[in-house]
């Protein structure tokens, strides 16, 4: 593989994240809880998709056929995605939101500070923007966590269905391939294994103030999503995220 | 003393924040130029500003109507810091009645760290008694905030 193809799928592949996460989070508009995490995920919903329009770009640039970051988001299929299955994963109760934005932010926030050392100067810029979004998004996360698992029985139990649910896409979040190989000897890419002991270790920080219990066994675990193996949630979604610009293709804002 | 073409560019009103100019809230960050033609390089605040279109948009509009020729060059690094917000314009947000950013400290770079030691005073009656409400707002830049003296709402510029 040339290094050219690898620094384009590693780049669509931070977009994916980003963008899927940006979707998820906005299909809460209008739906919060409370109005202000109502607002508070649309926010959120924004970096991500500002996120996913650079790493896009800049995806589209090296590739240098044409296509342009909406062509990336909006004309590729379901098996082209090569988001992380946690990322797609159901908004569900908000416990649930709260939790896949806490265990994908923690594993985020460690990959950008990793990243804005990267010697690729695009991927570095985009990184440091990203890396104080994600970490506020954390700070939010993971106040949520501590809030709902150590509330009611009620926000107890739904942070421990939410944890125990989403604990099969954690190990996934560190899965890496050729393409990190190749990147990771030329100083571009972060070595993810290099990460999971502080991963866990803010997971841990957390799961105990919020009295949850990190789930003993490992249990199934999902693989594949930087491959394109995606949980049958993502073509739902992308189906109804993709669908004006597929339906009208000349569709201009 | 800077050029003329600054001069405009800090006429242009945030379109979020009116109070305060693009030139002053730091996206500006470049301005090159040779003859009639003018580079201005900019940063956006956060990456998903949606208001970054419309500021790109007000600097093509305001120098070509002085006959530049305008590009624009987006950059990302240095990462836009509210460290970049001088005590002067911050003032302005205050009048504005949005309180300032604090200052940038280690507690925010740490996701796990506590803001709740962070001091914001109240932009109205300058109460140091006040909670905080979310930690998004209407905008990207601003959180939200409660007076618990003077009992008024009031927005942050969120440290950033």
């Amino acid at each position: 593989m040339e290094k050219k193809q690898a620094l384009f799928t590693y780049c669509v592949r931070l977009a994916d994240n980003a963008v899927v996460m940006a979707q998820r989070l906005c299909e809460w508009c209008g739906h919060g809880p409370i109005l202000e995490e109502d607002i508070a995920m649309s926010n959120m919903g924004l970096d991500f998709l500002g996120q996913a329009r650079g790493f896009y770009t800049y995806a589209a640039t090296l590739e240098g056929k044409g296509r342009s970051e909406d062509d990336l988001a909006f004309h590729r299929n379901e098996r082209e995605f090569c988001n992380r299955c946690m990322v797609e994963q159901p908004n569900g109760d908000f416990a649930q939101t709260m939790m896949r934005s806490f265990l994908y932010g923690c594993q985020a926030y460690l990959q950008f500070r990793s990243l804005v050392k990267s010697k690729d100067e695009t991927i570095a810029g985009l990184s440091e923007k990203a890396l104080k979004e994600v970490t506020y998004h954390v700070r939010h996360s993971s106040e949520w966590i501590i809030r709902l698992g150590d509330g009611t029985a009620e926000s107890h139990r739904r942070a421990q269905d939410a944890l125990d649910e989403l604990w099969s896409f954690t190990d996934e979040l560190f899965e890496m391939d050729e393409v990190d190989a190749l990147l990771i000897k030329e100083g571009i890419a972060v070595d993810l294994n290099t990460l999971r002991a502080e991963w866990d270790q803010l997971v841990d920080e957390v799961l105990g103030k919020a009295t949850l219990v990190r789930p003993a066994m490992k249990g199934y675990q999902s693989k594949g999503g930087i491959y394109g193996n995606h949980t049958e949630h993502l073509g739902h979604m992308l189906s109804e995220m993709q669908f004006l610009p597929r339906a009208y293709p000349d569709a201009k804002w | 003393m800077r050029s003329a073409v600054w001069e405009i560019l800090n006429d242009i009103p945030d379109p979020e924040v009116p109070a305060i100019s693009i030139v002053e809230l730091g996206v500006v960050r470049e301005v090159h130029e040779n003859g009639n033609a003018v580079e201005v390089v900019m940063t956006p605040t956060y990456s998903g500003c949606p208001a970054m279109k419309a500021m790109e948009d007000a600097v093509r509009e305001r120098l070509t109507e002085e006959g530049k020729e305008v590009s624009i060059r987006v950059i990302y690094k240095p990462a836009w810091t509210t460290e970049w917000l001088s005590a002067e314009t911050k003032a302005k947000l205050k009048a504005y009645g949005i309180a300032p950013p604090p200052k940038l400290t280690f507690e925010h770079l740490h996701p796990l760290s506590s803001l709740k030691k962070e001091e914001i005073t109240c932009p109205f009656c300058d109460s140091a008694k006040t909670s905080l409400t979310s930690q998004f707002g209407s905008t990207a830049c601003k959180a939200l905030y409660y007076c618990d003296a003077c009992h008024q709402p009031f927005e942050l510029f969120k440290c950033h």
